[in-house]
This record gives structure tokens, C-alpha cells and sequence, in this order.
């Protein structure tokens, strides 16, 4: 600086030509397609130099009218639907929606229902917040850190693949229950799997956290304060991340979440490094639920995964058979589906992502009039100008990342 | 104890009764629906009050009511993180240029779910400062949440604009 003054001084100011140089901000187009963005969205950034200024997100780019196609349908058609809002942790939409129509009909699910869904929901979990550290190290150039996740994401998806039968859109959870129950192998067979998962965030954290790069790049990028964070809805790791430890699983616990010992794990300054610390502690949060899992689900032993309720489950083969009201049951479930009781719910659970609720309204007949999904990546990515203007171009990648802004869910 | 939810329903019947057309709590979810002029000094009140402290918007939708009048309904969801406590405020628009005032000066986490609203529904917000399209292209002609939308329906997919 002290040189620059120095020689502005000795220039005569007929020859400083400095201020003719054209500096004018610069609009740069940054998708919908673009390979560091794992997801359609379009970013219209305003630069100067590289400095972002100011930044338009455009999402929208896989709007397929989610909401339209389940006013549409009977109650149990949506679920599939719900599949596809996050392909990482399918289970988890699953079980928001279900859980909603069960609030709108107070139906009480069995405990192992419960617990095999409190199992199901954490292996989605995992998977989620494995692909979210595992593609940000990927999008900052570390393919190694990228492999151990997704390798360790292939064993969430195998041991959801034992538990439901497919490993990407499970559609496992149902209105009343879940599909059915696991296999007796499997708590031996996810133990197995589970040891190899802890083993792979070790590999993950040792050429990771400490990561001189990984570190420049992810410290004091993209901070967002903690007002903010309350004032655009924010939640999920990244409104732990500011240090507001809000988990829907503790402060409004669903299923048997009050009756399992595990952690909220919280940031300080909210920049991504907070976000990615928090992430690798839910990961290892989640592991020790699905631990406390198997070993419950063991004690209870076998018993019902739904419940009995005519309403929603359908009568027993033997019954149909041989008993002409079951089988006029079976002829209107299967033809019609539920009839849920008139009236509005709004019910929300934790989803990798933040609070992920379903605001459903019902005629009492057996078509929903609205579904409404709150969606978390959706809501999440709405201040993302606010935590990179200021910054470099480049601070937007993993911003964007530890955003996890998930293109199904997002634009539904 | 006491539920918050009614509790918050109570101090805002005490504070805003006027403003209020009914109040419930159906399967735990307390809820307060208001007249849609005073919308903003009820969602204010909401906001700043000390005993309510809902500082969080969560949610912003809308619901068709097709031949109600007035025909949509809007559905604001409200959370205390504070309190941990939830609130559902709902407000009807009629269907002839169905409009609302905007809650952005309170929450700016409706800017982006009103502009969906109005995208999905067309339901416009006064004094919204961006007020476009966010899940749908500009020239898309309609709003398909609406219930006389029908679902077959297609429109062509027109290209970038420059």
C-alpha cells in the first residue's frame, strides 16, 4: 500500500491513467448444469473481479408438481411420490408424510414398528450427511475423501436394502407400520457393516478434518449469524452450526427418540468447517442410535410391525377368504384406500436436512385435498446470498454444498 | 401445565380479540384464524411479544377451497425457538384478485415461500419486493395448485430467453 502511494505521488497526474481502467461488475451464469453443483439449480452471480456482489439463486429446474400428483391420488399413492423428494434419505420423506396421515387419524404405531423405524430413519440420515461431506470434498478437488464416503454410504444403502428390499426409493414406511420386519440375520449382518462404516470415517477424518487445504477452504466461508438463521427459518446442521442446538428430535421427540441416549452436537461460528464438524459428529450420533436399535429390537423380539387398524391395514388372507366383511374390506382398501378423517395436521420430524414437515388437509374422504411438504433444502438455500456476498467465487462451492440443497426435495 | 399453544391463542384473543374470526387447537395444533386486513399487526404482535416470542416462520401455503367463498386460505405455521412451541395462523382470500400483505418485513423467510404461493396459486402479496415466478418458468400460463387446473393439462416448454 505504502508503495502504491509512492508512486501515485511520483506520477504526474496527466499520466495516471488509473481511473480510465473499465472496471464494471461482470454477470456470470453458473448452471443449472454444472458439475460442482450436485443438483439443477442455476446461480446468476454478480462479480467483481471475484468477488461475488451479489448473487440470484433460480431453482425450480425439477419441479415436477409433487403436491398436484398427490391431491390426486388416494393417500397411500403418495408415498411412492415421497420416495423421490431426496434421494439420499428416501425413508425420511417417508416417514414425515406417514406420520402426518397417522397424526390426522391418531393412529398409535406398535413399539417395534417404532424402533425399526427410528433404525430405518438413521441409516438414512447417515447416508445423507455421508454424500453431503463426502461430494463437498469431491467439489474441492479430494476424490480420495469422496470414495471412503461413498463406500461407506454403499453399506447404509445395503443394510437398508436387507431391511426394505431397495436401496435408493426403499418405500418402506406405511401409514400404520412399515412394510415388514427385518430379516433375523440382521442385526449380526448390520453390526458387521456398521464396525466397516466406523472404520471409514476414521480414513475419512484422518485425511480430512486436519486437511491444511481442506481447512483454508472451509474456515470462516460462508458464515451466516445466528439472527439470520432464525429470521430465514433456517435449520438442520446449519442452525446447529451457529450454536442453536434445535433438533424436532428433542424438542417435540416422535416415536421413541425420548427413550434413546444420543447428542445434539453444536457449532460456534457458523462457517462451513462448523457445518462439516457437525455433520461427521451426527454421522457418528446416528451410529450410536442404530447400536442402541438393534440391541432393543433384539429384547422385543418378535411381535406386530403394524397396526391393527382396519382403516388402514388390510384384513388377513384367511379372513378374506372365508368372511364376507373382510373381503368387502379388502375390496374398498384396495380399490379406494383410507378414508382419513376430515380436519388439518401439520407434523414435523428431523430430516438430515432440518425440519422437514407435512401440512396435509383432508375431506374425510379418501383423496387428500392439500400436501403441502415443508421443505428444509428449499427454505435452507433462500439466504445463500447473504453468506457469500463479500466473499470469492470459489467459497461458493462448498457453501453451496454444506447447503445440501437437494434438487427433488427443493423444487418438488 | 398448561399448553403454550393455547396459551399463546389465549394472550392473543386477550390482545387482538377483534382481529381474530375463530381460534381451535384440533389434534394439538393451536390455531388462529384471522381477518386477512389485520394479518400483519397480529403476525407482528406474534413476533414480539414477550409471552408469544414466535420467531421463527416456518411455513408458508396455501389451500384451494374451490367453490368456497372466499375461495383460498392462507396457512402461515409459526415456531418459538425460544418457547418450542408452534402456532398455525390462517387467513382467507377471496378468488377475485385474490391478495394478501406480504410478512417479509417481518420474516424474510417468506420472501421465497410467498413467491411460491404465488407461482403454485396466484395469490399476490402487497408489498412483496420480488414478487416472480420461483418454481415454474415466467411464461408459464396458469397456477397449478389450483384446483381447476387440471392435472393433464400441458403447456410447451418455452426456451432461454436471450
Amino acid at each position: 500500500m505504502s508503495t502504491d502511494l509512492h508512486l501515485r505521488a511520483e506520477l504526474p497526474a496527466d499520466q495516471d491513467q488509473r481511473g480510465d481502467l473499465h472496471s464494471e461488475h461482470q454477470i456470470l451464469n453458473m448452471g443449472p448444469s454444472h458439475p460442482a453443483t450436485h443438483g439443477t439449480v442455476k446461480f446468476v452471480i454478480e462479480l467483481d473481479g471475484e468477488t461475488v456482489v451479489d448473487l440470484d439463486v433460480q431453482v425450480g429446474y425439477l419441479h415436477r408438481g409433487f403436491e398436484k400428483e398427490c391431491e390426486s391420488g388416494s393417500w397411500y399413492q403418495a408415498i411412492p411420490y415421497t420416495d423421490r423428494l431426496n434421494y439420499n434419505s428416501a425413508i425420511l420423506c417417508n416417514l414425515g408424510f406417514c406420520m402426518a396421515v397417522e397424526k390426522l387419524l391418531q393412529i398409535e404405531t406398535p413399539e417395534r414398528c417404532q424402533w425399526l423405524r427410528v433404525l430405518a430413519s438413521e441409516l438414512s440420515r447417515l447416508g445423507d450427511h455421508l454424500t453431503r461431506t463426502g461430494a463437498a470434498c469431491l467439489e474441492l478437488q479430494a476424490m480420495t475423501p469422496f470414495l471412503y464416503g461413498i463406500e461407506a454410504r454403499e453399506l447404509t444403502w445395503d443394510l437398508q436394502e436387507m431391511l426394505c428390499g431397495a436401496r435408493v426409493t426403499s418405500n418402506y414406511i406405511r401409514i400404520g407400520g412399515v412394510k415388514h420386519d427385518m430379516a433375523p440375520s440382521y442385526p449380526a449382518a448390520a453390526r458387521e457393516k456398521i464396525a466397516k462404516i466406523r472404520e471409514l470415517l476414521k480414513d475419512f477424518d484422518d485425511v480430512v478434518t486436519q486437511n491444511r487445504i481442506f481447512v483454508d477452504r472451509m474456515k470462516g466461508t460462508g458464515v451466516i449469524s445466528k439472527e439470520d438463521c432464525i429470521k430465514y427459518a433456517v435449520t438442520g446442521p446449519i442452525l446447529r452450526s451457529v450454536g442453536v442446538p434445535l433438533d424436532v428430535r428433542k424438542d417435540e421427540p416422535y416415536l421413541v427418540y425420548d427413550q434413546i441416549d444420543f447428542d445434539v452436537p453444536v457449532g460456534e461460528v457458523g462457517d462451513n468447517y462448523d457445518r462439516y464438524l457437525v455433520c461427521v459428529e451426527e454421522m457418528h450420533q446416528s451410529l450410536r442410535i442404530v447400536d442402541q436399535c438393534l440391541v432393543k429390537l433384539e429384547q422385543l423380539g418378535p411381535g406386530p410391525v403394524n397396526v391393527d387398524d382396519p382403516r388402514v391395514r388390510w384384513p388377513a388372507k384367511g379372513r378374506v377368504f372365508n368372511a364376507m366383511e373382510e373381503l368387502i374390506q379388502q375390496f374398498k382398501s384396495v380399490t379406494e384406500g383410507p378414508r382419513v378423517p376430515k380436519g388439518e395436521a401439520y407434523f414435523a420430524i428431523e430430516s438430515a436436512n432440518g425440519e422437514l414437515g407435512f401440512y396435509l388437509v383432508s375431506d374425510g374422504s379418501a383423496q387428500p385435498v392439500k400436501v403441502r411438504c415443508r421443505p428444509p433444502s428449499f427454505i435452507n438455500l433462500a439466504p445463500l446470498p447473504l453468506m457469500v456476498r463479500g466473499a470469492m467465487l470459489a467459497d461458493l462451492i462448498p457453501t453451496f454444498d454444506f447447503i445440501n440443497m437437494i434438487g427433488g426435495e427443493c423444487d418438488r | 401445565m398448561e399448553d403454550f399453544g393455547s396459551a399463546a391463542l389465549k394472550r392473543l384473543i386477550e390482545m387482538h380479540g377483534s382481529a381474530l374470526k375463530n381460534t381451535h387447537a384440533n389434534l394439538g395444533d393451536a390455531t388462529a384464524i384471522v381477518d386477512p386486513a389485520r394479518l400483519v399487526d397480529v403476525m407482528r404482535f406474534l413476533r414480539d411479544d414477550g409471552e408469544c416470542q414466535f420467531d421463527m416462520l416456518t411455513d408458508v401455503t396455501a389451500v384451494d377451497y374451490l367453490g368456497e367463498e372466499p375461495r383460498f386460505e392462507m396457512v402461515y405455521h409459526l415456531y418459538s425457538v425460544p418457547r418450542n412451541k408452534r402456532l398455525r395462523v390462517k387467513a382467507r382470500v377471496g378468488e377475485k384478485s385474490p391478495e394478501i400483505a406480504t410478512l417479509c418485513e417481518l420474516w424474510p423467510s417468506a420472501n421465497w415461500m410467498e413467491r411460491e404461493v404465488w407461482d403454485l396459486y396466484g395469490i399476490r402479496f402487497a408489498g412483496h419486493p420480488d414478487l416472480r415466478r420461483i418454481l415454474l418458468y415466467e411464461e408459464f400460463e396458469g397456477h397449478p395448485l389450483r384446483k381447476d387446473y387440471a392435472k393433464e393439462k400441458r403447456q410447451p416448454l418455452v426456451g432461454p430467453r436471450n
